[in-house]
């Protein structure tokens, strides 16, 4: 831990190997992220993690950190840029919270409340993809989904099932089940899987469990992500 | 606040809304008599005016829209206002009434007029007096240029109370933790 960066003007200390988003997940200093998990390897995909290392834009989730970097993160021009993705995110499905039954403990929805997103900004989208509601324990709309494949890398990097993948092009892709039909109840999928764990918005929900804690005991409701351990 | 020389007129109305975004406002409780000394109501649920007056400083919907009539009444507030506030999930994104627009509307008439039980000889109405409903409902920012948002479905009366007296104060309205909700 001899090296060390600087993140907004704060000295990080960081191991060979490390990238910046880690550093400062260790040092405590919250970085906003949507497809990092730090029990898998970064996919790069949501891009609010941006920060400016030596003046210009990355991905601190995949950019090693390297001794002396002079980053920035909490400044007004990247926070007005992680706003515009999460609106981007948000009208680019349905995220209809009210009756969501991830609300309170959605990673997405906390992110835009600690970006100050009063509105989604920009026209709506509205998909229109089938919910899978096959499984007798696991219910997927995948109106919600945000491609960040955390669900994807868990059922092929631990549980070793490979139930989902990511189909399609361009604002076409979205995620499937790999099943012939196509319908989640035809894989070995369950409720023990690491994959039923790590959706960070509301796609992958256990049934009959919905709406069970209190609003005001919601994760998010105590503390906002920024003081949330990791971020989540 | 200080009290002002000159009342700002408010004018609110519900477009497709539930009339909950008017309750958690009423839910201010008695800051109602308080903003009161600052506003006068304009055209609203709650008073008798049928138009909006052409001199509206601030003008707040709830509700989507989801007809030809709601989209008449939100751009006569966006001419008449000089200030429109978004007030609420549906007002914002088109909120829960906009879980139709994946469905063809007729198929919607057709099941509530038509198949559901209960209906016999059923018709849709058509009427020439009844607003059209729009193919989906839309967030009512993608109609008029909307100057503020409070989210919420209902935002809280603290929320509303919080926009409303940092508007008051000329200040740029925030929502901290607690006050920021979707939901
Ligand atoms: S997934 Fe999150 S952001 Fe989307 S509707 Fe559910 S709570 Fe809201
Ligand atoms: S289902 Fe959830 S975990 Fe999987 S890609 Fe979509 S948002 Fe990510
Ligand atoms: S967390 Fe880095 S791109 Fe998503």
């Amino acid at each position: 831990m001899s090296h060390t960066f600087t993140l907004d003007g704060k000295t990080i200390p960081f191991a060979e190997g490390q990238t910046i988003l880690q550093a400062a997940d260790a040092a405590g200093v919250f970085i906003p992220h949507l497809c990092y998990h730090p029990d898998f390897k970064p996919h790069g995909s949501c891009k609010l993690c941006t920060v400016k290392v030596n003046g210009r834009q990355t991905a601190s989730c995949t950019m090693r950190a390297l001794p002396g970097m002079v980053v920035e993160s909490e400044t007004e021009e990247i926070n007005g840029e992680r706003r515009a993705l999460t609106q981007m995110l948000f009208v680019e499905g349905n995220h209809f919270c009210p009756s969501c039954e991830k609300s309170g403990n959605c990673q997405l929805q906390a992110t835009a409340y600690h970006l100050g997103m009063m509105s989604p900004h920009f026209d709506h989208f509205f998909p229109s993809r089938a919910v899978d509601a096959s499984h007798p324990d696991v219910l997927l709309d995948f109106n919600r989904c945000i491609l960040c494949s955390l669900c994807v890398r868990a059922s092929r990097d631990v549980d070793g099932k490979n139930v989902f993948a990511l189909s399609g092009r361009g604002i076409k892709t979205h995620l499937i089940v790999n099943a012939k039909s196509g319908r989640l109840a035809d894989t070995d999928f369950t409720l023990a899987d690491k994959a039923a764990q790590v959706c960070p918005v509301g796609v992958i929900l256990p049934k009959r469990l919905g709406f069970a804690v209190p609003i005001g005991e919601r994760k998010y409701d105590k503390a906002p992500i920024s003081e949330t351990t990791e971020g989540r | 606040m200080t009290a002002p020389k000159k009342k700002l007129k408010v004018a609110t109305t519900s477009l497709a809304g539930c009339f909950g975004c008017h309750m958690s406002f009423l839910d201010i409780d008695e800051r109602l008599f308080t903003l009161l000394e600052h506003i006068e109501f304009d055209r609203s649920p709650l008073t008798d005016i049928k138009e909006v007056s052409p001199d509206c400083d601030i003008g707040i919907i709830e509700g989507g829209l989801c007809n030809a009539e709601n989209v008449h009444v939100l751009r006569d507030f966006r001419k008449n206002c000089k200030i429109l506030i978004a007030l609420g999930a549906c007002a914002i994104n088109g909120g829960l009434p906009a879980q139709r627009n994946h469905l063809p509307l007729t198929t919607i008439l057709e099941e509530v007029y038509h198949t559901s039980p209960g209906v016999s000889n059923g018709m849709i109405p058509n009427d020439p007096e009844l607003p059209l409903p729009l193919d989906q409902v839309h967030p009512i920012h993608e109609v008029v240029k909307i100057d503020y948002f409070i989210p919420g479905c209902p935002p809280s009366a603290e929320a509303i109370w919080k926009v409303l007296t940092d508007l008051l104060a000329g200040r740029e309205p925030e929502l901290g933790h607690g006050l920021m909700h979707y939901d």
